[in-house]
């Protein structure tokens, strides 16, 4: 099974290993490079600069991409002890991350750009140059637990503190990827408060930094806005479900199905009843909108499909999670040419195209898919 | 571990260290009339003499600063604007375009905020520029040029520039000429008053003496535009409270650094050239940064690119081993890009990416040329392996 180069000996024990943590300046990553020095690793810290033009000082929302950031991380890897780089993978970013991101958009679709820079840059880009360096692993400060069974294949766990859990975003990971993986803190049930507390009594002046949480190359948090930067505005019509004119809008990319607020719609609906968006086509720039119930979903289909160890055969009962903080949803799922079908033992709403569908299997993420089309409980 | 950045800053001489540490001990402000401040004038003044006999200069001309960055800001910013205040058609400035972000950016701030026109001086492929290239710089309008300055030798490729050859074309049409001689002095003989220049800089870091404390060699008949206002201590030209034990410490490493440069400078070069050949004997398509005629660059200077590595890589791998040294590159929110030195002299800008420059000093050895030259063959061909990203 693991017969791919450079893969770390499966029997060895986990220390002692070349370690390149991704340190993004924030708490998590930082606890991260130091339990990871703490077990016995040689470790590396790098700050990835994803920002072809980084600013200096950012108020308000946090991401990664700023110069605050990468001086906070340096300066928690000198108290860790450990050497720091910055390493430029804005190009790389830009492609990979930010372009399909507004091309997803521009079709209509909810991309989500963590998952995609977990996939292509921080397990990819980053993970390639790190074991061409000679490192064994990749560090996060992601939470989610890498499970090493007796045959040295490895499975990848939601995080023991499901609250903080993130395996979601790290659903896109094959067994390759990892192999190389090292998520020090999504061993231990550790809530927030825990971790601050662990990086102040390790001298960390992070432990007292906000979190991160807005899209990281959107500054200021306006999806909206950096959207019609890129792809312009062009006014369209919202229908409802009959087609009828209800509204118009600046451009069909600025919509995510299941979105309620902002749809600035003259008149309510003949019912009174608050409506939603249920449908966007970029083709003839239209949003449709209409009632909850014709948001329900009762199964779909999703494209390449990544699997974490074996792709499963048949169909199989899983479990499904359809956001980074969304619930847990029982499905069935079968791979068919290289298409994922689920099916949904009760119907769930707000399930949009471009988003990622990760199946567990009890606690173990079996792989995930981008959702491409939906079927309805209710015709739109 | 092996430490090969002494260009960025190389150990404090033992010496140095003692002199430091004895007036810390001590009170004194220079400018006060009491017994105290008067002990303390005294060792500035004799800090100020025994520094300008280091350096062939009067001690009038030596003008204490906070570094060697203070001092090129007040030579650049303060000669162009009291060369314009004298004649305001004096707005050009003439630079090479290899010198330290020091004098770089103040002269492109001279150009964004106050009305300087840059003319970056062209250089060969050793970064070095030509007298014939000067004289006819200034010759298509002599009576605009504010001011020129051109380093004594580059910090990143070791090229020395012809100094007093430039200072005396400078000198035929009038014009003062600065340079900042931070990494020439303690290698190269670096005489004020020989070189014909208005203006030097030197740091006391690089040769041996403390951080934060340098000095601008002024000629007389120069007075820049003080950046610092205030109590005038130092020719009215810089104010501030003088560091008494820093100066004290920085003439007594400038001394020492002038006593023994000659031997110095015959050891180290000897200790670079076998590092030079070591690491081409290793890495046979490496290419050697700067002139490579070792009586045209620093001793202690030795600077290679090496084609489809990162610098970054080279330096992390290097760094796991204990070896110690730099890119060479200038650090833009801590991105490495490539060096404006390296491209300037007409590099590739791919392989301008894979630059390593090693430093020598007093306190390098045998051993650590050996452990480079061990190092960089697996070393390279890692980086390599991990390409351009």
């Amino acid at each position: 099974m693991n017969d791919f180069p450079g893969a770390p000996d499966p029997q060895a024990p986990r220390k002692g290993l070349r370690v390149l943590a991704a340190m993004s300046g924030g708490v998590d990553s930082a606890v991260a490079a130091a339990r990871a020095v703490e077990a016995g690793h040689d470790v590396t810290g790098v700050h990835l600069a994803l920002s072809a033009n980084p600013q200096s000082f950012r108020t308000g929302a946090r991401g990664c991409c700023t110069i605050e950031d990468s001086r906070d991380a340096r300066r928690a890897a000198d108290v860790i002890g450990i050497p720091f780089y910055c390493w430029d993978l804005a190009e790389r970013f830009r492609e990979d991350v930010v372009e399909d991101f507004v091309a997803e958009y521009e079709a209509g679709r909810t991309p989500n750009p963590c998952l995609r820079c977990n996939e292509k840059i921080k397990f990819a880009a980053l993970l390639d140059k790190a074991l061409a360096l000679g490192f064994d692993a990749v560090c996060t400060g992601h939470y989610a637990t890498v499970v090493l069974n007796e045959d040295g294949t490895r499975e990848l766990h939601r995080a023991s503190d499901m609250a903080k859990d993130q395996s979601y975003v790290l659903g896109v990971l094959d067994e390759r990827q990892l192999a190389h993986a090292m998520f020090p803190l999504g061993d231990t049930l550790t809530t927030k408060d825990e971790i601050r507390a662990e990086a102040e009594r390790r001298g960390l002046a992070v432990a007292k930094k906000p979190d991160s949480h807005d899209i990281c190359f959107i500054a200021d948090g306006d999806t909206r806005g950096f959207l019609a930067k890129r792809l312009g505005t062009a006014e369209g019509d919202i229908v409802d479900e009959t087609g009828a004119k209800v509204g118009t809008h600046e451009g069909a990319y600025g919509f995510t199905i299941g979105q309620r607020k902002g749809l600035r719609l003259g008149h309510p609906a003949p019912d009174g009843k608050p409506r939603y968006v249920l449908d966007i086509s970029p083709v003839n720039n239209t949003v449709t909108v209409g009632p909850a119930e014709a948001l329900d979903v009762t199964a779909l289909t999703a494209i390449r499909p990544r699997w974490c160890g074996t792709a499963p055969t048949g169909p199989a009962r899983y479990t499904a999670q359809l956001r980074a903080h969304g619930s847990e949803t029982p499905v069935t799922a079968e791979l068919v040419d290289d298409a994922l079908h689920v099916t949904f033992t009760t119907p769930v709403r707000g399930v949009a195209p471009g988003q990622a569908i990760v199946l567990y299997d009890g606690t173990r993420v079996v792989g995930s898919a981008t959702i491409a089309t939906t079927e309805r409980a209710v015709a739109a | 571990m092996a430490y090969l950045d002494h260009a960025a800053t190389t150990p404090m001489l033992p010496e140095a260290a003692a002199a430091l540490t004895a007036h810390l001990a001590t009170t004194g402000n220079a400018s006060s009339l009491h017994a105290a401040g008067r002990r303390a004038r005294r060792t500035v003044e004799e800090a100020r003499e025994t520094l300008a006999a280091a350096l062939g200069a009067r001690p009038s001309e030596v003008v204490f600063t906070a570094g060697g960055t203070e001092a090129d800001n007040l030579a650049v910013k303060g000669l162009y604007w009291s060369r314009r205040a004298a004649d305001p058609a004096r707005t050009r400035v003439l630079a090479s375009p290899v010198e330290h972000h020091a004098v770089l950016d103040a002269v492109d701030w001279l150009a964004a905020h106050e009305g300087a026109t840059v003319e970056y001086l062209p250089v060969d492929a050793h970064g070095r520029v030509h007298p014939d290239a000067l004289r006819e710089a200034i010759a298509r309008d002599p009576g605009d040029v504010a001011l020129i300055t051109v380093m004594w030798a580059n910090n990143e490729i070791g090229t020395i520039q012809p100094v007093a050859e430039l200072a005396a074309v400078a000198a035929e049409f009038g014009i003062p000429m600065h340079a900042d001689a931070v990494q020439a002095a303690g290698q190269l003989d670096v005489d004020f008053a020989a070189s014909g220049l208005a203006a030097m800089t030197v740091s006391g870091h690089k040769i041996g003496g403390p951080y934060g404390i340098g000095a601008l060699l002024l000629g007389r008949s120069h007075t820049p535009v003080p950046l610092l206002h205030g109590g005038g201590q130092e020719r009215h030209v810089r104010s501030g409270t003088l560091d008494v034990p820093a100066i004290a410490a920085f003439a007594v490493a400038g001394t020492l650094a002038a006593e023994r440069r000659e031997g110095f400078a015959r050891e180290i070069g000897a200790l670079r050239d076998r590092l030079v050949a070591g690491v081409l004997d290793a890495v046979p398509d490496a290419v050697l940064g700067g002139d490579p005629d070792p009586a045209g660059r620093l001793p202690a200077n030795a600077h290679f690119s090496f084609p489809g590595c990162e610098g970054d890589s080279l330096l992390l791998l290097l760094d796991a081993q204990g070896i110690e040294c730099s890119t060479g590159s200038a650090c833009t929110a801590g991105v490495a890009q490539p060096s404006h030195v390296v491209l300037a002299t007409g590099t590739d800008p791919e392989l301008a990416r894979g630059t390593l420059r090693f430093s020598l000093g007093h306190t390098s050895t045998e051993a650590d040329v050996a452990a480079v030259v061990e190092a960089i063959g697996p070393v390279v061909k890692r980086a390599r392996s991990a390409g351009l990203s």
